[in-house]
């Protein structure tokens, strides 16, 4: 039987603002998927977002949701997650949004090891505003504001909030829609901030500068350079040169900020 | 009984005043010089189950607030010229998705990093224009210790019966000086707390002016979902670009306001009756222009205060009212002429006014106040 995503889905709030070909929409059905078999009450849950193409999502699942101001998710969501720490605390967000104007925030709540989950849509531009360059495009690419290639360097979104102190973190792309739930589910269920960088598409302002024909060719390089880190691990740095792992990069335990701060309370003698 | 007597800072009588409201919440990032109603919260907030978090930053700070009061709590947020320069962006968002909160900002002297330590009266203006866009302002201006106390209390009362966020604008004197307070006792105050929604969840919409200008609102995790934006929305939450929704959504975020202005605007009128002479002052800079106006009063000189203590909205029916009975106002302010600004618009031409303006770090001293009122033809 068919997956009913109706049931997460707001009603009356579709179609979604995304273009024809953006992956953004197969992560939200893989997040609606994850959310399905963690049974999480929507009630109980709260999906933050900023500003972009990414964080309009919010709007379009039945939930506490909350669409902040451009990078501000992670620092709203804190306050949300502080205040209620009985609540599932789900962001969702661009490239753009979360490592270049919200790049602040993120590395603090990776720090801070909040227990909420961080899911990026890395599509390697600012889309909403016409495809100007993120600190995530790739250098020499093109975008409205690179139009001799772009001088600067990319960040690695995975290998930031790891170094920032996260401490679950996965990759995966909106071209293996099947894995997408299973990251999300799991990053949920890890006890501490989670990130999930998911690969994406725009083929409206990246690809149709970049030399892409079609969505196919942009979905078949997501494709083409993923690779699982199982299959990493036998593979050599020559053949492993223009890849990108995926999967689930790093898991470690470290004491949750949320338990931490209830054990200030303790020690102030606030505990009921 | 007696009550409990204190002799605190400023800061500190704005931290307890603050519990006292039922405030559960604070979000903050050091700053001089109001770091220290972070130090006292971080202390006092736990012991009572409620939450402190210094974030990263201050916008950050101020997001936080909004996340903790969206989730249902009293939130406080303390800061200082720059930070509230870098928080603005917030509180206009605060404003369009009408969330209570308190933001308790110390006025050093500026623009950016200025005088940290020196006091000033040069953020109103920054409280009322900072953030882009129309939306209501509430600022309040204590003159005191104990006077702090309270009115923190009334801007929480304030922010949770208007649903936006409500400033305090004590300058550095007041927020450092230590005084004599005497602490209300629980329920000599009132305390406000925010309407939430009597429909069933499935009912719930958080801008439906069906229940008047001030919406109920829910929290997340109280069993109700629902979308908030900063975009333009719908009485439902969701974004429109729609012109009658837009246009009737605007007017009515600032008419919940200023349909309200007598009971929000409070003020002092000392020795008013038969001035020729106004001085109107605020925060520390009226305890001076008390004194001078005794002084004066020694000489013979007709002159009296009038004691700003709601900056926005602006007392415009009292000044106005003043400006048909007086030869003159004299404005004294730790800025160039702000107050006077809106002095100028309410008076509209009918009475003179000589503003005192010192942005040095120094506070206004009563003689530079009587000398300015014998100048008053």
């Amino acid at each position: 039987m068919a997956f009913d995503y109706e049931k997460y889905i707001r009603p009356g709030k579709l179609p979604h603002i995304w273009c024809p070909g953006c992956g953004h929409g197969i992560v939200m059905k893989g997040l609606i998927r994850a959310m399905d078999s963690l049974k999480l009450v929507k009630e109980e849950t709260a999906i933050v977002s900023g500003i972009g193409c990414a964080s309009r999502l919010p709007g379009y699942i039945d939930c506490c949701t909350l669409h902040t101001a451009h990078g501000r998710a992670a620092a709203f969501a804190t306050g949300v997650k502080m205040a209620k720490p009985e609540m599932n605390v789900i962001l969702v967000g661009g490239d753009g949004d979360g490592t270049a104007i919200g790049g602040n925030h993120f590395i603090h709540a990776c720090r801070r090891n909040i227990n909420m989950t961080y899911i990026i849509m890395n599509n390697y531009i600012y889309g909403m505003t016409g495809g100007q360059f993120s600190p995530c495009t790739p250098t020499g690419h093109k975008a409205s504001t690179t139009p001799y290639g772009n001088p600067d360097p990319g960040f690695d979104i995975a290998k930031l909030a790891i170094g920032a102190g996260a401490t679950f973190v996965a990759r995966g792309t909106a071209f293996h829609a099947n894995q997408i739930d299973k990251l999300i589910a799991e990053a949920i269920q890890h006890k501490g901030f989670s990130v999930v960088e998911i690969l994406d598409d725009c083929p409206t302002t990246y690809g149709r500068r970049n030399k892409f024909k079609s969505v196919i060719e942009m979905m078949n390089r997501l494709k083409e350079v993923a690779v699982p880190v199982k299959a990493a691990e036998k593979m050599t740095a020559e053949q492993l040169e223009g890849k990108v792992l995926t999967g689930v990069l790093h898991k470690v335990e470290r004491p949750e900020y949320c338990e931490e701060y209830a054990k200030v309370i303790e020690r102030a003698g606030g505990a009921k | 009984m007696s009550k409990k007597v204190g002799f605190l800072q400023g800061n500190e009588a704005a931290a307890h005043g603050a519990l006292y409201a039922g405030c559960k919440f604070f979000a903050g990032y050091p700053i001089t010089p109001s770091t220290e109603v972070s130090e006292v919260l971080s202390i006092e907030l736990p012991k009572i189950g409620g939450k402190f978090i210094q974030m990263e930053d201050e916008i950050g700070a101020m997001a936080a607030l909004l996340g903790g009061a969206l989730a249902g709590q009293k939130a406080l947020t303390s800061t200082s010229g720059p930070g509230l320069s870098l928080k603005q962006e917030l509180i206009g968002y605060g404003c369009i998705a009408e969330i209570p909160c308190v933001v308790y900002n110390v006025m050093r002297g500026g623009p950016s990093t200025g005088m940290p330590t020196g006091p000033s009266q040069s953020d109103v203006m920054c409280a009322k224009w900072g953030t882009h866009g129309d939306h209501a302002t509430i600022a309040l201006m204590p003159a005191s210790v104990q006077e702090t106390f309270e009115m923190i209390v009334r801007a929480f009362n304030l922010a949770e019966k208007y649903r936006m966020p409500v400033h305090v604008l004590p300058d550095e004197i007041v927020a450092h000086m230590r005084e004599r307070i005497v602490f209300p006792e629980p329920g000599e105050l009132e305390v406000i707390d925010r309407t939430t929604p009597s429909v069933p969840p499935a009912e719930y919409k958080p801008y439906d002016t069906k229940f008047g200008d001030v919406p109920p609102l829910a929290a997340f995790g109280s069993g109700y979902k629902f979308h908030v934006t900063g975009l333009n929305k719908l009485p439902d939450g969701f974004p429109t670009t729609k012109a009658e929704y837009v246009q009737a959504e605007e007017e009515r975020q600032v008419r919940k306001v200023m349909a309200n202005v007598d009971e929000i605007v409070e003020f002092e009128e000392f020795m008013l009756d038969d001035a020729e002479v106004c001085v109107v002052a605020y925060g520390s800079t009226s305890r001076s222009a008390r004194y001078a106006v005794n002084a004066a009063r020694e000489q013979g000189i007709k002159v009296g205060m009038f004691r700003i203590k709601t900056f926005w909205p602006f007392p415009d029916k009292q000044i106005k009212a003043l400006a048909q009975k007086v030869k003159g106002f004299i404005v004294p302010e730790m800025n160039l002429g702000m107050c006077s600004l809106e002095i100028e618009r309410c008076a509209q031409g009918k009475a003179q006014i000589l503003g005192i303006n010192r942005v040095d770090g120094e506070p206004i001293n009563p003689e530079q106040i009587i000398e300015k009122i014998k100048e008053v033809k």
